[in-house]
């Protein structure tokens, strides 16, 4: 499968924030989408899933079965600023309804959470955890369905060293897997290979 | 679509979910009355129906901000949107709403005869009631998601809802009351007025969802 995007342009509050981008990414490729603050990273990434509309030019998978992944939104994994956990629910429950629901099941519950370093606090609710738990808490909802592109923003904030190192063997093995990594991030991330994308921003 | 229906329900009834404050906010207002109008028990008797359903549809439209508000504010509601090409979105709509009426509606129309007795209405008028508000009720929890998903990126949208919601559901509080009359004034039949609210409630079941859908697509920014 290739993801292809084509002169692609993305406003934000009607304003133009990065415009022309293009890229191709095949099985296993990574792309870092880097950049100073409004550079438009996360409006890159939300345009590639489709939660926004592009401006201009259009993105588009290439080698793959319609019946699997009708659209490139249906293809991501999207982990954005916020977690996607209530904090009312226990960790397992949240994450379960997320398998559940995303459907193509790929690692059980609890061994996504061990996984990720979490095993054990699957009765915990979301709201007693601290920050780096719920972000590695949402790494794990990656880890639990399956998809073959994942639509990363700022994925490794607020995570400790330890869960970084973690982060970047399960990024890796996703990419062995023949999967898509783009991230948008200030923070290096160990994506060996990565093709770098600089949006120019602003200034 | 299983599993979306049993968080929802499950959000709603644990603390903070709101579904205990619609139905304390039912009990306050229906308890009051009485006091309010005084000991005139056929006065209550007459009231009655009406009283019950003014109190059911603005116990009801307390809870429905919080419809997708909380989606969105823990960033549920884009992946809800992303995963549309395997539930559709006016689908995942449609039963996020019968979760919040199960939660928060369905506890007030099981009290609805109890509070009945408050106003001293006859046990036919008790269960036309009833079962009018059984029927009509998930009319407002559909209609209202079209007002929540239009509020959805607001701060505090929550009489915005309301607001919004309150003129459509004004229909259903009509048929919902006259065939609840109709069921104890002895010319006048039940059934018309009980199918037109049937209806109400399976044409907005189709309409709410849908047009919450899109909003909620064009709220995502």
């Amino acid at each position: 499968m290739r993801l292809h995007a084509e002169n692609l342009s993305g406003e934000r509050g009607g304003s133009a924030v990065f415009s022309g981008v293009g890229f191709s990414l095949g099985a296993g490729d990574a792309l870092l989408v880097t950049g100073p603050n409004g550079a438009g990273k996360s409006t890159l990434l939300r345009v590639v899933a489709g939660l926004l509309p592009a401006a201009e030019g259009r993105v588009g998978l290439e080698g793959e079965d319609p019946e699997t992944w009708p659209s490139v939104g249906a293809a991501c994994h999207y982990l954005g600023h916020l977690n996607a956990l209530q904090p009312a629910l226990g960790l397992a429950e949240n994450l379960l309804f997320w398998q559940r629901f995303l459907g193509a099941s790929l690692l059980e519950v609890d061994a996504a959470l061990a996984a990720v370093g979490l095993a054990g606090l699957g009765h915990l609710p979301c709201g007693a955890l601290s920050t780096g738990q719920r972000r590695r808490a949402a790494i794990a909802r990656l880890l639990v369905s399956r998809r073959p592109i994942w639509l990363l923003d700022e994925p490794t904030a607020g995570l400790d060293r330890a869960a970084e190192t973690r982060f970047d063997a399960i990024l890796a093995r996703h990419r062995d897997d023949g999967g898509i990594v783009l991230a948008a991030t200030h923070a290096p991330l160990g994506l060996a290979g990565a093709v770098e994308l600089a949006l120019p921003g602003a200034g | 679509m299983g599993a979306l229906f049993r968080r929802d329900l499950v959000l709603g009834l644990r603390a903070g979910g709101g579904a205990l404050t619609g139905l304390l906010f039912f009990l306050a207002v229906i308890a009051t009355i009485p006091f309010g109008v005084g000991p005139d028990l056929g006065l209550l008797a007459r009231i009655g129906p009406a009283i019950l359903w003014i109190g059911a549809l603005l116990a009801g439209l307390l809870g429905l901000d919080r419809l997708f508000q909380a989606d969105r504010d823990d960033g549920s509601l884009d992946l809800l949107i992303l995963a549309e090409a395997r539930h559709l979105l006016p689908l995942t709509v449609f039963v996020k709403c019968l979760a919040h009426w199960t939660a928060s509606v369905l506890p007030l129309v099981i009290a609805s005869p109890l509070l009945g007795l408050f106003m001293n209405m006859s046990p036919p008028s008790i269960v036309a009631t009833a079962l009018t508000l059984l029927v009509g009720t998930p009319a407002i929890a559909f209609i209202g998601a079209a007002g929540a998903a239009v509020a959805v990126a607001l701060p505090r949208g929550g009489v915005l809802v309301s607001v919004l919601v309150l003129p459509l559901a004004i229909p259903v509080l009509i048929f919902g009351v006259s065939a609840s009359y109709a069921a104890t004034a002895d010319p006048d039949p039940f059934l018309p007025p009980f199918l037109i609210l049937a209806a109400l409630t399976l044409f907005l079941g189709v309409v709410g969802p849908v047009a919450a859908a899109l909003a909620l697509r064009f709220a995502a920014d």
